[in-house]
């Protein structure tokens, strides 16, 4: 639901990046969205589509990577994603829990000509 | 040629959030971004806060809606200063918007601003306001599994509501799963079982609030 808010950054950091390496062109945006972010990767796209009209971004295509939740616990530093109802740490069955991936929202890179 | 960016998406919003809670900080204003589903009680609980704190810290309140004013009319009939944004679609608050909204409250006359997000469980959580705490309401009709389905507003929360607990009796909610869950996500969450509509558990909630402004 926030993908148009996102893809509005999206593209401002896309133009900025290549118009100061001095491309003529965007063929490929490669974003990192974490799981718990929520972001729909075809959303992107197709706000990216409507927004990157008129611009040197106009039919990119914007790859999605997306990153599983993963917690450590902190009492035995098992690290696991956790499933379904599950946050007891499988070792040691405690619920002490740091969130270490999962959370990442950036734009990787870009591939320009 | 590939060129590298490694920037954050939602860099540009956190640099307003930064200088929102800037001007908060110049001003002496605790702010607080309340998230829910629709319905959860975000408003009442906005207004057993005002309530609550009368006589004890000045409160101002920013409601943010897609649309309409009735909550910041609800709000204003509690003789607080109150900003209505109305986003005309954008299901969250940012940092943009609130920078705005602080424009149109007396700051220098506010101790604690309660920031009641848009209606929405999934989205708020994504965005910085510039707020020092977050939190996030439950109500025992939604059901005990929405700390699963929602990770990302639970693993940012300060302090989880969990409001409507005079409905116990009638609907199906384990209170010990879903408190589990939320300590085993996040250990560092306060959790208030309360009922807007009762009272119960209100004075609690109140002495944590008043405890954070110290």
């Amino acid at each position: 639901m926030h993908e148009k808010a996102i893809t509005e950054s999206v593209l401002s950091l896309v133009l900025d990046h290549a118009r100061e390496a001095g491309a003529s062109k965007v063929a490929r945006v490669n974003v990192t969205a974490g799981e718990v972010t929520g972001v729909v990767a075809e959303y992107v796209q197709f706000y990216f589509d409507f927004l990157s009209k008129g611009t040197i971004a106009e039919g990119a295509t914007v790859a999605v990577t997306s990153v599983p939740i993963e917690v450590r616990c902190q009492d035995c530093l098992r690290q696991f994603q956790p499933e379904r109802r599950q946050w007891d740490c499988p070792d040691c069955g405690r619920r002490n829990l740091d969130v270490v991936a999962g959370r990442e929202l950036f734009v990787e890179s870009i591939e320009v000509d | 040629m590939e060129v590298k960016i490694l920037k954050d998406i939602l860099g540009a919003n956190d640099q307003m959030a930064h200088g929102n809670r800037q001007l908060l900080e110049d001003n002496g204003v605790f702010a607080m971004n309340i998230m829910a589903s629709p319905g959860a009680g975000k408003t009442s609980l906005v207004l057993a806060t005002i309530q609550g704190l009368r006589g004890k810290a000045r409160v101002g309140v920013i409601e943010g809606d897609i649309s309409s004013s009735l909550d910041a009319e609800r709000i204003a009939e509690e003789s607080v200063p109150v900003v209505q944004i109305n986003t005309g679609g954008a299901c969250h608050l940012d940092a943009s918007m609130i920078r705005g909204a602080l424009g149109s409250l007396p700051l220098a006359d506010v101790d604690v601003l309660l920031v009641e997000n848009v209606g929405n469980l999934v989205c708020p959580a994504e965005f910085n306001i510039g707020e020092h705490r977050r939190i996030v309401v439950a109500s025992t009709p939604e059901g005990d599994d929405k700390p699963h389905k929602y990770p990302a507003a639970f693993l940012g929360a300060d302090a989880v509501v969990l409001n409507k607990t005079d409905l116990l009796p009638h609907v199906r909610f384990d209170t010990a799963a879903f408190t589990a869950t939320v300590n085993a996500m996040n250990r560092d969450a306060a959790i208030f079982p309360l009922s807007c509509e009762t009272g119960e558990g209100i004075d609690a909630w109140l002495s944590w609030l008043l405890a954070q402004l110290r």
